[in-house]
Order: C-alpha cells, then sequence, then structure tokens
C-alpha cells in the first residue's frame, strides 16, 4: 500500500527540514541585535533609492546611531561605491564576515566587495548556465540570507536595506525579516507613481509596516536664481498618492547635482553639504522615519 | 522528499549521495526492511536548484562557514575579498589608504608629503571617512583652498 509524504517522518538522512531551521536560527540571532530593520524600496528604478540609503545612513550615524547597510542589490550594487569602501577587503572570522566601514562607522555589506572588477557581472558557479532561470532567483535568496546573518554586525540601531527595482527581491527580504519596515521612494512622474503605488500594494498584502513615502527630486533649484523649478510633471501629487495609498508622507528632496557628485566621491551628501535644502531635507525624512519606529533619544 | 520502498511500504534510508561529472548528481536510497535499492538521478538543473538552496544531500556532517555558499558558488570574486582577520588594517584606528591614493600621493614633492598626507587624513577622519581614494584626495585639497 503506498504511503503519503506526511506518514513518512523523516526524509531518510538528509534532514533537509533541520538544515533550514538552523538557517532560520542564525539569521534571527543575527537580527536580534538589530534594533531597525528598513528597507528602502521603489518597484521603480532609478529614483534614488541608494542615494537615499546612503544619504540617511549618513544622518542616523551623524546623531550617533550605530548603523549598516545591506546593498540588497545583487547584480547591481552601488552603495560600496556611494560610501567609498570598494577597496576594503572582508574579514573572514570564525563565524562571521566583518562588513566594510565607511563614514562615521557605516557598516556596509554589497555583492560589489566580492567582485573583481567594474565589468564583471554576478555569475554563479553551475554545470551549465542554460535554464539557469530556474535557480537563480534561489540562489539570490540564498546569498541575501547569508549576507543578512553571516555579516558581523554586532548591535545595531538601524539596518537599511537598499533594495533593487522590481518586485522579485522584496517578498524574499520580508519572509527573512519579518519585522521590516518599508520606506517607498518615487519620484514626480506618473510613471514612477503607476509602479510604485503598486509596489506599495504589495507591500500591504504582505502585512510590511510602511514608515512612508519619500518623493525624491522633487523640485531643482537655480544655482544662480535660487528659482526653484519642476524637473516632473507630476509634481505636488505624492501627497495625493499618500492619500490614495493610505501612508504617510515622509518629505520631498529637491535635486541637487552634488548628490551625484558626492556618491561618486563616496562621501555621502549629506555629510558634506548637510545645511543645503536637500541635506535639510533628507535630514527631515530622517527625523520622520525615527518618529515612526520610536526612536527619539536622539 | 521522501522514499517509500515500492515493496514493502517501509521509509527509506538514503545510503550514499555522490556528485557525478556531468553536474548530475547519484543518490541512492535503501529499505532497511527488504533491501530494496533505488538510485535518484537528478539532472544538472535540478543539482544546482538543491545547491542554491544551501542544503547539502546526505545532511551536514561540518557546520556551515560564512557565507559558504556565496564564496563557494560565486563563479568570479576578488582574489583578496576575504583576508583573515588579523591581516585586515583596523579603519577605526586610521584611515585607509588605495593603491591609486597612494600612488597619487608619490607625486607629492617629497618635503611636502608627509604634511599632505596628515592633512588629507584629518579631513578624511573629520567626514568619517575610513579609505582615501583619489576623490577623496581631491575633495580634502578643495577644502583646505590647496
Amino acid at each position: 500500500m503506498a504511503r503519503k509524504h506526511r506518514g513518512i517522518a523523516a526524509d531518510g538522512g538528509s534532514d533537509i527540514v533541520a538544515q533550514v531551521v538552523a538557517q532560520g536560527d542564525r539569521l534571527g540571532s543575527r537580527m536580534a541585535l538589530v534594533r531597525h530593520k528598513i528597507a528602502v524600496m521603489s518597484g521603480k528604478g532609478g529614483v534614488g533609492k541608494s542615494s537615499i540609503t546612503a544619504n540617511l545612513a549618513a544622518v542616523l550615524a551623524s546623531q550617533g546611531y550605530q548603523v549598516g547597510i545591506l546593498d540588497a542589490d545583487i547584480n547591481g550594487p552601488a552603495i560600496a561605491k556611494m560610501l567609498g569602501v570598494r577597496a576594503q577587503n572582508l574579514s573572514l572570522s570564525e563565524n562571521a564576515i566583518l562588513p566594510a566601514l565607511g563614514p562615521r562607522s557605516i557598516k556596509v555589506m554589497s555583492m560589489d566587495l566580492l567582485l573583481p572588477g567594474d565589468k564583471t557581472p554576478v555569475i554563479w558557479e553551475a554545470p551549465t548556465q542554460q535554464n539557469s532561470f530556474v535557480w537563480r532567483g534561489t540562489i539570490e535568496a540564498s546569498a541575501l540570507r547569508e549576507f543578512l546573518a553571516d555579516t558581523a554586525w554586532g548591535e545595531l540601531d538601524f539596518l537599511l536595506v537598499d533594495l533593487p527595482p522590481g518586485t522579485y527581491t522584496f517578498p524574499t527580504l520580508e519572509q527573512l525579516v519579518p519585522d521590516l519596515v518599508g520606506i517607498i521612494v518615487t519620484i514626480p512622474s506618473e510613471v514612477s507613481h503607476l509602479v510604485v503605488k503598486r509596489f506599495i500594494s504589495l507591500a500591504q498584502e504582505l502585512g510590511t509596516l510602511l514608515a512612508g513615502l519619500v518623493e525624491n527630486m522633487a523640485g531643482y533649484t537655480c544655482p544662480h536664481c535660487g528659482k526653484v523649478g519642476e524637473l516632473f510633471s507630476a509634481a505636488g501629487d505624492g501627497e495625493r498618492m499618500v492619500a490614495e495609498m493610505g501612508i504617510s508622507y515622509l518629505g520631498s528632496i529637491p535635486f541637487d547635482a552634488r548628490l551625484s557628485a558626492s556618491a561618486d566621491w563616496g562621501i555621502p551628501f549629506a555629510l558634506e553639504h548637510g545645511g543645503s535644502p536637500a541635506g535639510q531635507a533628507l535630514a527631515h525624512v530622517a527625523a520622520k522615519v525615527k518618529e515612526f519606529v520610536g526612536e527619539s533619544r536622539r | 522528499m521522501k522514499l517509500s520502498c515500492g515493496n514493502c511500504a517501509q521509509a527509506m534510508q538514503l545510503v550514499k549521495a555522490t556528485d557525478l561529472a556531468d553536474g548530475s548528481m547519484s543518490i541512492i536510497f535503501g529499505c532497511a526492511s527488504c533491501g530494496n535499492r533505488v538510485s535518484l538521478l537528478t539532472n544538472p538543473g535540478e543539482t544546482q536548484l538543491v545547491r542554491a538552496l544551501d542544503v547539502q544531500i546526505g545532511g551536514r556532517t561540518v557546520p556551515p562557514e560564512p557565507m559558504g555558499l556565496v564564496r563557494s558558488a560565486l563563479a568570479r570574486q576578488r582574489d583578496d575579498a576575504f583576508v583573515s582577520q588579523s591581516d585586515v588594517p583596523q579603519p577605526k584606528e586610521g584611515v585607509i589608504w588605495t593603491e591609486d591614493a597612494l600612488r597619487r600621493l608619490e607625486n607629492v614633492p617629497a618635503f611636502v608629503r608627509d604634511m599632505a598626507r596628515k592633512s588629507i587624513e584629518r579631513y578624511a577622519m573629520e567626514k568619517g571617512c575610513h579609505q582615501i581614494t583619489p576623490e577623496v584626495m581631491d575633495l580634502a585639497r578643495k577644502a583646505t583652498g590647496g
């Protein structure tokens, strides 16, 4: 008589379930030392998630918080460049990897720190790359788990996770880190809003706590006359969007060409130009995020 | 996945798992009751999928190493991406100069080089920056009016 799957107690010797449980335990122990886990995400590419992540981290670290950043963009990592840590080695200890140290001692883990050159893509060892779509997502999810669980983050006040565009990585992260808080980033364009609204809906369906929405590249201050002009067609629509989606508005960040230059130089804009309109806007967003997570000691 | 013996419906036990050269895997299960044996053959894609889950067929005999999957499965990686703890300069105690930055520092006239180095390091530390690149040298120079 045929037996059902549940009728057999174990898997014959591999104990896959125990191996997966052990992975979860390892991750849980590491994350227990992190007070606030914040995902910076959008669904839309090119809206400045990495820039906002790096600068929020810099603002928080400047206020004396212990901050780490995980670059969850496995295939397009940018955080190590933005924080000027690309040349650093990762130090191997018995049970963890010491992360790179960026400005204000921000701890950084990124796939970029492992890749040998600027042009090197992320390729995984496999008997054949044919049909790699079958397993690529799985191995990237495992890599993300290892980055979270095997990095010696230590005790952190904030771990910021910079998510790639699209919706693929977010559900994985959400399962790995159940007490995640999300910050949504958009730009004031209808195209961006269309994509971002779908992303917000996904996050809401998964039950993720959303701190709110940041509208990036919201206006441009002329360096000559000081007049503020619009960069995109849907200026001001961000506040309408948050009302429609039932989330908070964290603020808008005006465009400043020095944001890009600072990212290229590896020193966060917020440290160099904290008094500028964009620098003050970033500090305002950081304050709103702190308020959301109930962080008021600094 | 679990295997039940087709002869006597007993749970089968894993006997041996062998990686084959073509990326496939042979996993032999035996029935303790009647001695029946079956060999499960995976194709390369199935083997890779199991590997991607970071689990080991046959169970783990040694504890997993930190980032064991990434370190073993990433096809192209920096030779010096991971170094032992004692080999790493400790950024908290100072700053790290990249090779490009050090080469550029060598172009500074010798009689002011030490002063320039200290000035750049002071600037970097003020900014909370632990790594000096040519770009940071530019910023330091600009900031100090050099």
